[in-house]
């Protein structure tokens, strides 16, 4: 791996999406959007939109780079520009790296901006700090990227790739404790639960936006985002294969 | 002359059928080789086995004295695939600057490879809005950028008109004076007279090597593609 290739990358893949104003203004109005409902829905109850507030903050750039960085990968691999790629001097780290760089910066805008709506206008209680959510939502987008990033692999047309959001996302929401509570769900679904990734994220930004102390199981949290962000990026590095039939 | 390509017992299985299967091939270092053969003769097959993209299921393949796709390589070897493998949403330079970032070479250098595909006044063109030959000739300059000493070219000439392709093949030919090689794959018969020499491939395997000139003479048919047909009648019918 070389910085120079890896930056390479980043700066070409933002350069791809300054090339696409309407996904950029998507990405960061849509969750901006969603908020705002948020807001609106529970005037009568803003009880229950502090507690779903920051987890949604959190989350929307999890599900937003997840599905971004598998169809870019795949469009990638069916326009060639992969096979090419691998034929050359970039390493699969450059790409994998240089890929979560531009996709880190887009998700930070995307999470500065609905934090800033958030916590400014919509009277949103940050909890322990803004600052950590917006860096917690950060990681999440990170850990939505290695996913995707894996699941393109297993993606042969966009249409497919599409449907993975709902197949990959979809049943972590339902079951990571934002609808129902973990200890309230069945045996065999905390079982579920306790081995999807998103758990820990929502755990984790949960117990930011709580007025309690952190505690080690927050920090367990986050070992735990980041040993799945890791264990992913290398199980997608391990999809992108020099050699194909 | 020295060899720069040489390929020995080469087999490739696809779905349970050998698709390639070449005993024998070296090409000239420093000479632009023509690979000529129909569609599904297993021409970006073999081209790709070169570039270390395909998975082989025997023999070898070296290239400059290295077994093919290893590391040392991939600075030294241009590939252009047959589908033009550039980035749509980028213009013409964006796509160029990334290429030569990864080969690390300059800006100087991309304005050479523009002008060298006459791609010039272009580059601020996003690749989706150029033709499919200005596509394919963007994708030939990404292959062109870090002065590879071996080129592969996957049917670089399909598509475009009879003075850019003229002047495409010229192009290849100052390259392979300067010392590079050149293996340059085409379905159409009549750009094998532009090449140095030949190698014609069918169902998988090398019907032929040699200049076009020494094929003729071998057949003595005078058009290239009776000197095709005479071959293959050589060999009987399957």
């Amino acid at each position: 791996m070389t910085l120079s290739r890896t930056w390479a990358t980043a700066l070409r893949v933002l350069r791809q999406l300054r090339h696409d104003p309407r996904t950029i203004v998507l990405l960061l109005v849509v969750p901006c959007v969603l908020q705002i409902l948020m807001h609106a829905l529970f005037t009568d109850t803003p009880q229950v939109f502090q507690k779903l507030g920051v987890p949604l903050l959190g989350l929307f750039p999890f599900i937003a780079m997840f599905i971004v960085t598998s169809i870019t990968m795949l469009r990638e691999r069916v326009s060639g520009t992969l096979e090419r790629l691998l034929t050359t001097p970039l390493a699969r780290g450059d790409l994998l790296v240089g890929y979560g760089i531009a996709f880190a910066l887009l998700a930070a805008a995307q999470a500065i901006l609905v934090s800033a709506l958030s916590f400014g206008l919509l009277g949103l209680d940050a909890g322990h700090a803004a600052a950590a959510v917006v860096a917690l939502a950060i990681a999440n987008a990170i850990l939505g990227m290695a996913l995707g990033l894996f699941a393109s692999a297993f993606a042969r047309t966009e249409f497919q790739a599409v449907q993975f959001m709902p197949a990959f996302v979809l049943p972590q929401i339902l079951l990571c404790g934002l609808i129902v509570p973990r200890d309230e769900m069945a045996g065999w679904l905390q079982a579920i639960s306790d081995v999807l990734p998103l758990t820990y994220a929502y755990d984790a930004l949960a117990r930011l936006a709580s007025s309690e102390p952190l505690g080690a199981r927050f920090w367990a949290d986050v070992v735990v985002i980041a040993a799945v962000t890791a264990l992913s990026l290398a199980l997608g590095a391990a999809t992108l294969r020099r050699r194909t039939g | 002359m020295s060899v720069a390509i040489s390929i020995r017992d080469l087999r490739v299985v696809r779905g349970g059928r050998e698709v390639l299967e070449v005993d024998a091939l070296d090409v000239e270092a420093g000479m632009v080789t023509g690979l000529l053969g129909p569609s599904g003769s297993g021409k970006s097959t073999l081209l790709r086995s070169i570039v270390g993209a395909q998975i082989v299921d025997g023999g070898s393949v070296v290239v400059l004295g290295l077994p093919s796709g290893t590391p040392a390589l991939r600075a030294r070897v241009g590939y252009q695939t047959q589908a033009p493998s550039v980035y749509a949403d980028l213009t013409v330079l964006e796509n160029l600057d990334y290429f030569a970032r990864i080969a690390g070479v300059d800006g100087g250098r991309v304005q050479e490879v523009v002008e060298l595909v006459e791609l010039g006044g272009l580059e601020p063109q996003l690749a989706v809005t150029l033709s499919g030959g200005e596509r394919a000739r963007l994708s030939l300059a990404a292959a062109l950028l870090g002065r590879p000493e071996v080129v592969v070219l996957d049917e670089p000439t399909v598509g475009l008109d009879p003075v850019l392709r003229r002047s495409l093949w010229k192009m290849f030919h100052e390259l392979a004076v300067r010392g590079a090689t050149l293996l340059v794959s085409s379905h159409v018969m009549d750009e094998a007279d532009r090449c140095d020499a030949l190698a014609l491939l069918r169902d998988g395997e090398v019907l032929a090597t040699g200049t076009p000139g020494s094929l003729r003479e071998r057949t003595g048919e005078d058009d290239l593609d009776a000197v095709f047909l005479r071959l293959i009648g050589d060999r009987g019918p399957e």
